[in-house]
């Protein structure tokens, strides 16, 4: 599998784009994933993602041009929008996060489906490729668009490590963290508009659909092996790179395959396995609870031979 | 059937649909699970898959089952990966349904290639050729087939509601309560998600699934911001989904759009409409409480100034009072002047005096501050 591995990046172009693309989404997703999933805030990747579509269609209403940067900018106004809307109705009103979530992915996503088919109508076949970001289209990136993944990458990763103090306090105790003189709203806000950006990058590879897989699917393995944070960060940007690697080689490999799936199910994969097999997984467990009950077990049988012994019942 | 226009069949399917899913959707939002109506909406595409496998048929009732079963069994999924511990509830959420949808895509895109099983009609639907899909029995032709499927589900889910009203109340505000009642929670909660499923299967046919999401969960979350009570929440959520489908659809027609979507979007613009301006918790209603508060408040602070300063001259003269209190001397003027006018507050001499009707005021409303002075 290696062999061809090698081969297919000596020989093939796109194939090296598509993987180097796949790689740094996995590894951007999963690592910022942690965070969400840790601030049991799982499923806003999921809105967000939905959320992102009007943007695109009114960035592509304004400008008229099909420019990835101007498109993705508008994704990224869009998932703020969204995320400040879900948070405002989340502490002004009684309805609780995961309502507002559906509510506000469902309507904003409606909204970008009216404007989906105004540009329809209305500047005829030239809005051809923007359904592409609802289901994605890993096979179109092109070198440009990578690069952009790459630079964002590497912005973000260094922003983490620059503030991976207080994105840490803020995570686990936030209450803490404002106590300490750390402005945790800010600090929150700010961890929440790196998601956006991580998830607006994606968008173009896995479509709106599967983003939450590649936040919380390898954060979720990587939680079952450690518990530390920085171990568990680097292990779930490993999961979703790899996954991203090998997804974009088995759906190159078979013809038909698309490659946002593919690389959600190799992480499903991951997922099952350190579900199983971790050390604190379900194997481990039920092994444990048969030892306990054997020696448990024998403690009682032991026991009661003494008091049949002693007291002669 | 034949009698009425391709538009206004339009209008009954949406607002059948929006009744059938308002009746399920107003208790997953009271039991915390409005996320998974997106992932039931998501998954059942497999079960269509699955179905349409085993048919050839795409018109087959066939899917609707096996779509059921798909969503019945996310639940189950969810629920059993949630069960060991290991993982948070929305996180299991969000690790099965993007597996069983990429399932089906996969499955799509390698066998369904030359099939009419198109994915973005699927999960994006369309209302707009629904009346076209007729249901045909002899040579009647009885109107769109769309308005008798999510018929029976709206009598399912009424017969449903009405008949186990008490114990899916029960189970939905206090489950240990109506386990140790014998009513069986678990099985309501089964039968309420099959019946969700069922309901997400009958309307994402004809409307898509984003906008069944923004039908369960939207039009109950907008009731729910107006009332506490469950059945006015259930009757004011009905009205609100026949409102939005109703207006949705005049502007889907003006402006010649998407009608799910704006549909979605008249959604939102109620909700938000509801949320500013709902009477007793809305933004605009607090906003005003809070101001009404402040200036009351700070008219109560001055006034136990003056109170507890009596007679000493420096704390209560016009010039060094906003010393005292922290103030600037604009927003004396302005306390003092409204005090004035109502006569809680007096001048002698360049100093402020509490009347006789100010400390009336105080004391009605700080009495147990008073009384420790």
């Amino acid at each position: 599998m290696i062999q061809t591995l090698i081969e297919m990046i000596q020989n093939d172009f796109t194939f090296r784009v598509v993987s180097f693309g796949s790689l740094i989404l996995g590894m951007i997703s999963g690592a910022l994933g942690c965070f969400a999933v840790l601030r049991k805030q799982s499923l806003i990747g999921d809105a967000i993602s939905h959320c992102t579509l009007p943007g695109i269609a009114i960035a592509f209403l304004i400008t008229n041009s099909k420019n990835i940067e101007v498109l993705l900018f508008g994704a990224l106004l869009s998932g703020l929008l969204s995320m400040y809307l879900i948070t405002t109705i989340t502490s002004h009103s009684k309805l609780k996060f995961d309502a507002s979530l559906a509510l506000v992915l469902s309507v904003l996503f409606g909204i970008g489906i009216v404007f989906l088919t105004y540009i329809q109508k209305n500047s005829g076949s030239h809005q051809a490729g923007l359904e592409k970001f609802i289901f994605g289209q890993a096979s179109s990136l092109l070198k440009r668009d990578v690069r952009i993944m790459m630079i964002t990458g590497i912005v973000l990763f260094s922003i983490m490590i620059v503030f991976w103090k207080e994105f840490k306090l803020v995570t686990f105790d936030p209450v803490f963290a404002q106590t300490i003189g750390i402005p945790s709203t800010f600090f929150g806000g700010f961890l929440s508009l790196l998601m956006v950006l991580g998830i607006v990058i994606g968008l173009q590879t896995v479509g709106v659909i599967l983003m939450s897989a590649l936040l919380i699917s390898p954060a979720s393995a990587a939680r079952q092996w450690t518990d530390k944070l920085s171990v568990m960060v680097v292990l779930s940007s490993l999961f979703g790179g790899m996954s991203g690697v090998l997804g974009t080689m088995v759906s190159s490999y078979i013809p038909g395959i698309p490659t946002g799936p593919t690389i959600v199910a190799f992480m499903s994969i991951i997922v099952l396995g350190s579900l199983l097999f971790a050390p604190r997984g379900i194997i481990r467990k039920w092994i444990m609870q048969r030892k306990n009950h054997a020696v448990l077990y024998q403690l009682l049988k032991a026991n009661s031979y003494e008091k049949i012994g002693g007291e002669g019942i | 059937m034949i009698l009425f226009s391709p538009q206004t069949q339009i209008l009954l399917i949406g607002i059948v649909v929006s009744l059938s899913c308002t009746l399920v959707g107003c208790f997953l939002l009271l039991r915390n699970m409005s996320m998974m109506t997106d992932a039931i909406s998501h998954t059942i595409l497999l079960g269509i898959v699955i179905g349409f496998f085993l048919t050839k048929d795409l018109s087959s009732p066939m899917l609707i089952i096996s779509a059921g079963l798909i969503g019945v069994l996310t639940v189950y999924l969810v629920e059993a990966m949630h069960s060991t511990k290991l993982v948070s509830e929305d996180s299991a959420i969000g690790i099965v349904f993007p597996l069983l949808f990429s399932i089906a895509i996969i499955i799509i895109s390698k066998y369904a290639r030359n099939t009419h099983l198109d994915v973005s009609c699927v999960m994006l639907g369309d209302i707009t050729f629904a009346p076209y899909k007729k249901l045909i029995i002899g040579n009647l032709d009885l109107g769109a087939r769309a308005i008798y499927s999510s018929g029976v589900v709206l009598v399912m889910n009424l017969a449903f509601l009405i008949l186990f009203f008490k114990e899916l109340k029960v189970s939905t505000f206090d489950p240990a309560l109506a386990f140790v009642l014998g009513m069986m929670p678990s099985l309501i909660h089964y039968l309420l998600m099959t019946l969700v499923s069922v309901t997400v299967v009958a309307s994402f046919e004809a409307v898509g699934s984003i906008l069944v999401i923004a039908f369960m969960i939207g039009s109950p979350a907008t009731a729910y911001l107006l009332t506490e009570d469950l059945k006015k929440m259930i009757v004011f959520s009905s009205i609100i989904g026949i409102l939005n489908s109703f207006l949705g659809y005049e502007i889907a027609a003006y402006f010649d759009v998407s009608i799910p979507g704006s549909i979605a979007l008249m959604t939102g613009i109620t909700f938000l409409c509801v949320f500013l301006f709902s009477p007793k918790n809305g933004l605009v209603f607090q906003w005003m409480t809070l101001r009404r508060n402040k200036h009351a408040f700070t008219k109560d602070t001055f006034l136990l100034h003056l109170y507890n300063h009596h007679g000493v001259t420096e704390e209560i003269s016009a010039e060094t009072i906003g010393n005292h209190l922290c103030w600037s001397s604009e927003q004396v003027n302005n306390v003092s002047s409204a005090l004035l006018e109502n006569g809680f507050i007096t001048m002698q001499e360049d100093c402020f005096v509490i009347t006789s009707k100010g400390e009336e005021r105080l004391r009605k409303n700080y009495s147990f501050i008073l009384e420790q002075c």
